[in-house]
């Protein structure tokens, strides 16, 4: 099962760049329609019918036919309609934002789920080899009365 | 121990909501356009924000500055939109009509592919100056909400008259708020 499962990871981890590569330069309509955006509806293309969005849709096709690579269909487009065409915030300046915030919200709930968890089990520990908390441990005198009163009635 | 972890783990969760909440507020406030949009309808006259755009069909880039002492009538347009296929002629008219007397309207064409522009404004016969807004920088600082929107800058660069966000043939009485103010930003 797990030699299995590292295969297939490693296949995977090998593949995937090919697809990337494949994507980049024979891209599709319906690929690029959702990583574009209408830019008066504020939607991707593929959820808008506006003239526009048919307009930028007419552009991709025509591009691809032409044999453009992706890259250069979204740098037409960043170039006629600005870099809010793409639906992806943008590798750099405030855009960076976007790409970093979860993973650094992610890292930190996962510290705070870690360190709380850590808490618990410390806290844990000292609850199960102590008395519990309000109870005196009991007198040496009592305590073996006890003992003999139990013992007297397991008898 | 714990409970100074703890108070540290909620400082930071506080701080977070708080800077979350900050950025929200900037956001609102600082919308582009909403303080041009604002003194307009209070009836102020708000400088017309200045932009420098590359112009269409023509080498180079035209500045708003450039045009300090004429009147401009500035139009936001795009091919695909309808109504500004239908008041394009009229703009041309009034550019024809009173460019002898120091106004220049100027088409910021926005949303759009430049080779449509072009070839629009071939079709219908525009010889005013257009320029292409591809990162909507412009559009942004004007507020513009939708096409077509049309302003009214004075000589000294200030907005004056209505703001007509619409048609400038949507009814009679657009129209004559239309020629009222390109009269008003002549004779500033």
């Amino acid at each position: 099962m797990r030699p299995l499962a590292v295969l297939l990871l490693v296949l995977a981890a090998l593949l995937a760049p090919a697809a990337a590569r494949a994507g980049e330069q024979h891209p599709t309509l319906a690929e690029l329609e959702g990583e574009v955006m209408c830019p008066t509806c504020h939607t991707t293309l593929d959820q808008s019918s506006s003239p526009v969005a048919d307009r930028i849709r007419a552009f991709i096709r025509a591009r691809i036919a032409a044999g453009d690579t992706k890259s250069g269909i979204e740098r037409e487009l960043v170039a006629q309609f600005g870099p809010a065409i793409l639906a992806a915030p943008p590798h750099k300046g405030f855009g960076l934002l976007a790409w970093w915030l979860p993973i650094a919200g992610l890292l930190v709930g996962l510290a705070a789920v870690t360190a709380g968890v850590w808490q618990w089990s410390r806290s844990r520990e000292p609850v199960a080899a102590e008395a519990a908390p309000g109870e005196a441990p009991l007198e040496p005198e009592l305590e073996r009365r006890v003992d003999e009163e139990l013992a007297r009635l397991d008898a | 121990m714990a409970s100074s972890a703890k108070i540290a783990v909620q400082a930071i969760a506080v701080a977070a909501v708080v800077g979350l909440l900050a950025l929200l507020v900037w956001k609102v406030t600082h919308q582009p356009g909403s303080g041009v949009e604002k003194a307009l309808s209070e009836g102020k006259q708000p400088r017309a924000p200045l932009f420098t755009l590359k112009r269409i069909g023509q080498p180079g880039d035209l500045a708003l500055a450039s045009l300090r002492g004429k009147a401009v009538v500035v139009n936001f347009w795009a091919s695909w939109c309808r109504p500004c296929k239908e008041e394009l002629p009229v703009l041309e008219q009034t550019w024809q009509r009173y460019r002898n007397q120091g106004l220049v309207v100027v088409g910021v064409d926005a949303q759009d592919f430049t080779t449509d522009a072009k070839r629009f404004a071939n079709r219908y016969g525009i010889t005013y100056p257009i320029v292409h807004d591809a990162p909507g920088s412009t559009v942004d600082r004007y507020g513009v909400t939708g096409f077509p929107e049309t302003f009214f800058v004075d000589r000294r660069g200030r907005l004056v008259g209505a703001h007509i966000s619409g048609s400038i043939l949507a009814t009679g009485e657009i129209k004559a708020e239309f020629e009222a103010s390109v009269r008003r930003a002549l004779r500033s």
